[in-house]
């Protein structure tokens, strides 16, 4: 099946924009054959049946001169679809025309250009017109030729934006290193991929043009009564508007409709002509950064198993389960996200099953696993920030609330006062538009109740804690003047303004370079040290778990596989992905041999296997671990892994 | 901050210069001469050439461009040619209420699309789907049309407000905002929708960004996190929309004032186009340019306070 044909199909499977279609056809052949959609002339007046509703003679009504309003409606569509025509097609030529230069050619070319859209902008287009047709009376197609040229900056600037991008992908240096010529790449190579934006503009053209055109005849610069024109009609309306408002309907409908269809429309030609285009680029975001933005809600705090609020306050097995003295108790938690794993799929997707996890107080907890194993998403769970609309099982003992069923006062309690967060990346983990000095503040004065001056000599003293020479300064500044390294620390600061006893830091060094890297995990450590703080690490980076933690949970699936203190995770690691990654840090690797990998790549939720969800990438599996689930075993008062066989030896991973 | 400000006004120079030399041009393209034009058909051939020299329209069009341009800075933007009366004080008084409905139209769609689109994007359910439609159906909706609707019920049918006419503020306040109630209300809803959408989609965007969660996270108050940092990240581009509507606004005033009978620039310059007063009309553009360039200024500013990171480019 050819391409236009099947998306047209696709688009007009829409039953609005079907019906748009229709009404645009219908407009159209009143333009080509009015005489078809009307026996009467639209200049024969019917002067007893004047001012009159519709009826059968005058199915639309009459105007004051009793001609026939349906009539004038059809013929003057010839006159409106012309303007709006011209209109298009010079804003399109234009626009496609100088941005596809500007963007192509780039320096003097494009700032002339853009000079030249910004003063087509800039022109006070109405103003313009009406010079326009004082200095050309009646004549439509050249002010609509005006009018085009001036919409058409917004098609350049566009054009423009698009065609840059589109130059510095790579596929079009290897166009060009193919020999093709700069007409040909724009051709075979931009054009297409700009087709979604022109039509969306040049739908919106056409609708403003529309309009443009109708304000003119109402105005009485469109063609000479009584020729009919719909701008024109709602003219004569307007005259007789306290004794026949009726007149006013038919044309004002007419316009609405049509504008209404050329929106509509564009919006589907271009989600048709840009499926294939749009749905690889939502996937490829959704894998990238699919945590935080399936699905954008409000930050209002969330109840997890939904009759969370009237849950009274459970306290905390004594003791905490696992270890003696334990500050967060992590035990079976599962997240559920909305929607499968196929679009319409009415149950969840689970993407962290059945978590359990300890952390003692002043104790730093590594977990670690690849991108996509549920480390990220256990992490906000804990805090109560699930992503998307997930649901929560299972329980978080912490400070002898159970979070998972905790409510906003309760929460109000925890987040920032007792348990703060560290996000991975510090350049967008600060409000872009507010002094570092004066977010801090919020924090502290939210967590302390200090007043506005004890509260910033507290923002001070906690910039000096995390290492900022000048705290004043860097108070002072916005977060766009940091550094990186610079920035997480302020980050760091911002998780510590309530003084809490855990910190639940998400890939703090990631985005750094190397050196800053080094020196904000020496801030964690000494920071744990001095104030007796916790920290959940979450991290891929064996060397950091190393450097910094205590213990590590090393996470798979969703699922936990293994969970130790760091000296027996590095001697005696039990689980095969465990050694897997060990056998892949870079860090540890012999200089010489390739570097092991791990072969394949972590299953997707909803596509995990029904046993050992490691068996299809672990080199010792057997046909016994693909049957059942692999339960989660302790070796040891410490050590807990989730293997059939976890004392086979060490083979080559 | 300082810079964006000098940016601007070094661009407004060239922008009047090239707009008024385009204007010029468009004019010496009319067919037939400008004094015939005016005397009539019937006018005898020497009056009509002793006017023609009387208008400098005999020198060469460069001349005449620049014997305007010269009075034009010096303040004197001609002759009406219909009227006779001097441009510039003709354009002066027909400012008042052009400013007026500008500044109320751009007051309502402010807040009322702000708060809509907040509302709609942190409530969501119908609310939002109701902002995407009307956003839609705002745009086809064209206001002069609106305009009438609401002069037939609103003041023909319920005698709520005027239907025609201005009353200037320094007479009565309160007649004046009735007088321009209906003529803001009719510029505005399409541009009210328009807004709503823009904050909408710009408010869902920075409540799902990183930021957000890690306020969230670390315990600040949702009333904070909502109206105090995301909405002060999400106003940027919603300003800089404010800032084309209200240039956009101005447009629309052309028909509102005719159709409401307010003795703005707009309706004025909409008689001028009609009686080819072309000094009225050069005037009018020129006075058009300059506000959309403080429109745009204003603009500009309002980004810049919010978002740091704009003044800073």
């Amino acid at each position: 099946m050819n391409r236009p044909a099947a998306v047209a199909v696709r688009v007009l499977r829409r039953p609005l924009v079907l019906l748009a279609v229709l009404w645009l056809l219908l407009v159209l052949a009143c333009a080509l054959h009015p005489e078809l959609v009307t026996g009467r002339d639209p200049v024969d007046q019917d002067l007893p049946a004047a001012l009159g509703g519709p009826s059968a003679a005058h199915p639309l009504g009459t105007d004051r001169l009793g001609q026939d309003l349906l009539s004038r409606l059809a013929y003057g569509a010839a006159g409106t679809l012309w303007g709006v025509l011209v209109a298009v097609l010079t804003a399109t030529v234009v626009g496609v025309g100088l941005g596809l230069l500007a963007g192509y050619l780039g320096g003097v070319v494009d700032a002339l250009v853009g000079r030249l859209a910004d003063l087509l902008f800039s022109l006070p287009a109405i103003v313009i017109l009406l010079v326009v047709v004082a200095v050309f009376p009646g004549d439509v197609t050249i002010a609509m030729l005006t009018f085009g040229l001036l919409l058409s900056s917004g098609l350049i600037r566009v054009v423009r934006a698009a065609t840059r991008s589109t130059r510095e992908e790579l596929f079009i240096a290897a166009a060009r290193l193919a020999g093709l010529s700069t007409p040909q790449i724009l051709r075979r190579h931009v054009l297409p991929r700009l087709r979604g934006l022109v039509i969306v503009q040049a739908s919106l053209v056409a609708a403003i043009a529309l309009v443009m055109q109708a304000s003119l005849a109402f105005l009485g610069f469109g063609p000479p009564p009584p020729e009919p024109s719909w701008g024109g009609m709602i003219d004569e309306a307007r005259m007789v508007i306290v004794r026949h408002p009726w007149a006013l309907v038919p044309p004002g409908l007419a316009v609405a409709l049509t504008v209404l269809s050329f929106v509509l429309l564009g919006d589907a030609a271009r989600d048709g002509a840009t499926a294939a285009w749009a749905t690889t680029k939502l996937a490829r975001r959704r894998r990238r950064s699919g945590r935080r933005r399936t699905h954008p809600t409000v930050p209002a705090p969330r109840h997890p198993t939904g009759s969370a609020p009237a849950h009274p306050v459970e306290p905390a097995p004594a003791g905490g389960p696992g270890h003696a003295d334990t500050l967060l108790s992590v035990r079976r938690l599962s997240v559920q996200l909305p929607g499968g794993p196929a679009r319409g799929a009415r149950t969840g997707t689970t993407v962290v099953s059945d978590v359990d996890l300890d952390v003692g107080p002043g104790e730093i907890v590594g977990l670690v696993g690849e991108s996509g194993c549920g480390k990220t998403v256990t992490a906000l769970s804990i805090l109560g920030l699930p992503p998307g609309d997930g649901q929560l099982t299972g329980s978080c003992h912490f400070a002898g609330l159970d979070l998972v069923r905790a409510d906003d006062r309760q929460w109000r309690t925890v987040r920032g006062r007792r348990i703060g967060y560290v996000a991975q990346d510090p350049m967008v983990s600060l409000d872009p538009t507010l002094r570092v000095g004066v977010q801090l503040a919020e924090a502290v004065r939210r967590h302390t109740g200090l007043g506005r001056r004890p509260a910033r000599a507290r923002v001070l003293t906690l910039l000096r804690d995390v290492g900022l020479p000048e705290p004043d300064t860097a108070a002072r500044r916005y977060p766009h003047q940091l550094s990186g390294g610079m920035a997480q620390r302020v980050a760091i600061a911002f998780a510590l303004a309530g003084d809490p006893e855990l910190l639940i830091a998400d890939e703090p060094t990631t985005a750094l370079d190397v050196t800053r890297q080094a020196e904000i995990l020496a801030l964690l450590a000494r920071t744990s040290r001095e104030r007796r703080l916790a920290v959940l690490l979450v991290t891929h980076d064996l060397g950091v778990v190393a450097a910094l933690c205590d213990r590590a949970v090393v996470m798979y699936a969703g699922q936990v596989v293994e969970s130790c203190p760091v000296t027996e995770l590095f001697a005696r690691p039990r689980h095969p992905y465990t050694r897997g990654l060990l056998a892949a840090d870079p860090h540890r690797a012999s200089r010489a041999g390739r570097l092991p990998t791990i072969t394949g790549t972590v299953p997707a939720p909803g596509q995990w296997p029904t046993g050992c969800r490691f068996a299809p990438r672990c080199p010792l599996a057997t046909e016994s671990c693909r049957h059942a689930p692999v339960p989660l075993d302790r070796l040891g008062p410490a050590h807990a892994v989730r293997c059939v066989r976890p004392d086979e030896d060490r083979v080559a991973a | 901050m300082v810079r964006l400000v000098l940016r601007r006004l070094a661009w407004t120079g060239p922008l009047l210069f090239v707009v008024s030399v385009l204007c010029f041009l468009l004019i010496s393209l009319v067919p037939g001469d400008p004094a015939r034009t005016v005397l009539g058909p019937l006018a005898p051939p020497e009056q009509v050439e002793a006017l023609h020299r009387q208008m400098g329209l005999d020198r060469p069009l460069t001349v005449q461009y620049l014997s305007w341009l010269v009075a034009a800075v010096h303040g004197d933007l001609g002759r009406s040619v219909s009227t006779g009366t001097s441009v510039g004080p003709l354009i002066a008084s027909r400012l008042a209420p052009t400013l007026s409905l500008i500044l109320l139209a751009t007051l309502t769609v402010g807040v009322v699309g702000t708060a809509l689109g907040v509302l709609s994007a942190v409530r969501g359910g119908p609310l939002g789907r109701l902002v995407d439609v009307a956003s839609v159906v705002g745009l086809a909706v064209p206001g002069f049309w609106l305009a009438l609707v609401l002069i037939t019920w609103l003041a023909v049918r319920w005698r709520l407000f005027p239907a025609t006419g201005y009353v200037p503020f320094g007479e009565s306040p309160v007649g004046w905002l009735r007088s321009l109630a209906l003529p803001v209300a009719a510029t505005s809803l399409a541009a009210v929708t328009a807004v709503a959408k823009q904050t909408r989609d710009s408010m869902l965007d920075v409540l799902s960004r990183d930021f957000v969660r890690v306020m969230q996270a670390n315990g600040l108050s949702v009333r904070s996190i909502v109206y105090r940092h995301a909405l002060r990240t999400a106003a940027v581009p919603v300003v800089a929309l404010l800032g084309v509507i209200s240039a956009s606004l101005l447009g629309a005033t052309v028909l509102i004032e005719n159709i409401f009978g307010l003795p703005g620039l707009g309706s004025g310059a909409a008689l001028a186009a009609a009686q080819h007063d072309i000094p009225v009309l050069q005037g009018a553009v020129v006075c058009y340019t300059l506000i959309v360039v403080v429109i745009g200024l204003l603009a500009d500013l309002a980004q810049a306070w919010l978002d740091p990171r704009v003044g800073a480019r």
